[in-house]
């Protein structure tokens, strides 16, 4: 099973993997956060017993997995980690949607498995195109990317925070843990009573740690305003012709379905 | 900009629950001293440090740095003029990447993106960390990080630099590797510590805190050679300082522990120490 321990340390690789230089890498952030996102609106906007039409979406991570030579098995081991909580939504569609969509021989196909499986499959697309996108980009260029983009400076500097710190914090969590584990000899300890004053202990530290930060801030001239140190990036010919191409794409894909399309012409019916 | 002192005048500092952390210091600390503040745990150590710049305000009393009286006007001029290294790296390295975080004082100050540039390199360079630039902070080893921190403030060219608790946590190459890079600036320099031996050779002069009061004030070397100040400090001798167990046995400060070598052992032995 993989540990929490495990999976944050691995989220470093993401952070290196940004650090490439192919074309993806190279592209402006801000197309690159834009077209995700619209491909992520395609994705979850389909119908929810819709399989088949969403299947060819697959071609967007596939082509940014390819171009931008990232490790598919590392990828997918990310994409693996979301899949249980889509699962968890998905769960009970087959209890409740009974209605028979489909046969194959005698076996009845309901509704509710075709909506679950239906989630299943978003969130495969969705979650891998965000985190390619954050293995082409690299966190701090999104956020960067966001604020260009006019959303408000102090959420950006949230997220940045957010992931700067979210380390520090699940070191401390995990050691925590780790302690309390050692005292407890393989017993569930206290239970509940105690893991309330160890998760407020966690809070109070976490409270701590943000005032020493300030201090540093302040002590280095912090107004409240976070500047950016980066060059200007250019939004050039190359982004708009990245962002066009694959959003007319997108907006195709969503509008006819295209594995039927294509079946259609192989069985020459058309629906 | 010659006279770059840091004169404490009759600080006292009592905290909301009433306890008293400073109940009187003062000093006067010259352009280009290297200063030791030592002191047992509570001696207010820490709490005179974020006085200096601005971070805690005095209960009364009043600090001068340069020419100018700490106050609400002058503090975005102190704070620059102060370079303050915390004592976790981890506080103060913010950014997502050294580069960021070296540049995060000169962006504040408002200076153009060549002059950034400079500086961020001329910082890092000084700090032996260059190849450092593009790495996400928690990439770094613990050495490298606070390198990285002291990096941070040097690149606001502070005439003052502040350092609390500069080799805690580091191992004996990256301890020694500090305490190099340290030696070097010319900056007037005010460091806690509880490295006894890091005081020793890196300040002239020692302040000893102890209850919120300036016990001592004088020569590192004669402070360290008062044994009975050192005891009523709850402070102890820097190692350097102490007698070798090997070639002195019968001196050792515990006088309990058998020598670590049997002294009439017949073979003369190889040891030498360099005090």
């Amino acid at each position: 099973m993989l540990s929490i321990d495990g999976s944050f340390l691995d989220f470093k690789q993401l952070d290196l993997l940004a650090l490439r230089q192919t074309p993806v890498h190279r592209l402006d952030p801000r197309a690159k956060v834009l077209t995700t996102l619209c491909f992520i609106v395609c994705v979850v906007s389909f119908d929810r017993y819709q399989i088949s039409a969403m299947l060819p979406f697959m071609i967007y991570p596939a082509v940014l997995m390819a171009v931008g030579d990232l490790p598919f098995g590392y990828i997918l081991r990310k994409i693996i980690i979301v899949i249980p909580f889509a699962l968890l939504i998905g769960l009970f569609n087959p209890v409740f949607d009974r209605q028979v969509l489909m046969q194959i021989g005698s076996l009845d196909i309901w509704g509710g498995w075709i909506s679950c499986f239906s989630i299943l499959i978003r969130a495969i697309l969705t979650a891998s195109a965000a985190i390619i996108l954050v293995a082409i980009t690299g966190f701090p260029a999104i956020c960067e990317a966001l604020e260009k983009l006019k959303m408000p400076q102090t959420f950006a500097v949230q997220l940045l925070f957010l992931y700067r710190y979210i380390f520090v914090l699940t070191d401390e969590g995990v050691r925590t843990a780790r302690a309390r584990q050692l005292r407890t000899f393989g017993n569930r300890g206290l239970g509940i009573r105690h893991f309330g004053s160890l998760v407020g202990h966690l809070l109070l530290r976490t409270w701590e740690r943000a005032e020493r930060i300030h201090m540093a801030m302040l002590a280095r001239g912090f107004t409240g305003e976070v500047h950016s140190s980066r060059r200007p990036s250019h939004f050039g010919r190359t982004e708009v012709l990245f962002m066009a191409g694959w959003i007319t794409l997108f907006i195709l894909l969503r509008l006819f379905n295209a594995p039927q399309f294509l079946g259609g012409l192989f069985t020459g019916t058309m629906p | 900009m010659s006279h770059h002192i840091v004169h404490v005048k009759n600080l006292q500092h009592v905290y909301p629950d009433q306890t008293v952390a400073l109940q009187e210091v003062s000093f006067l600390i010259h352009h280009g001293e290297s200063v030791g503040i030592i002191g047992a745990n509570g001696a207010g150590k820490s709490t005179l440090l974020l006085h200096l710049n601005g971070y805690l305000a005095a209960t009364s009393g009043e600090i001068i740095i340069g020419d100018d009286t700490l106050s609400k006007e002058t503090l975005p001029e102190i704070r620059r003029t102060v370079g303050m290294v915390f004592q976790d790296p981890e506080d103060q390295l913010f950014m997502p990447t050294v580069f960021d975080d070296v540049a995060f004082g000169p962006l504040n100050m408002g200076l153009s993106h060549e002059e950034i540039e400079a500086r961020v390199t001329e910082a890092l360079e000084r700090v032996d960390a260059e190849e450092l630039r593009n790495k996400p902070p928690y990439h770094l080893s613990g050495g490298e990080k606070k390198r990285v921190a002291i990096a941070t403030v040097l690149s606001m060219l502070p005439e003052i630099l502040v350092l609390d608790e500069p080799t805690n946590g580091l191992d004996p190459h990256a301890r020694r590797q500090l305490i190099a890079l340290l030696q070097a600036f010319h900056h007037t320099r005010i460091v806690t510590s509880h490295d006894l031996d890091m005081i020793l050779e890196l300040c002239d002069r020692t302040i000893v805190l102890h209850e919120g009061l300036v016990m001592a004030d004088g020569p590192t070397m004669e402070i360290f050679g008062n044994d009975e100040l050192l005891k009523t400090c709850r402070l102890e001798k820097p190692f350097a300082m102490q007698s070798c167990p090997v070639c002195s046995p019968g001196k050792q400060t515990s006088p309990k522990q058998p020598p670590l070598v049997a002294p009439h052992s017949s073979k003369p032995h190889d040891h030498h120490h360099d005090h």
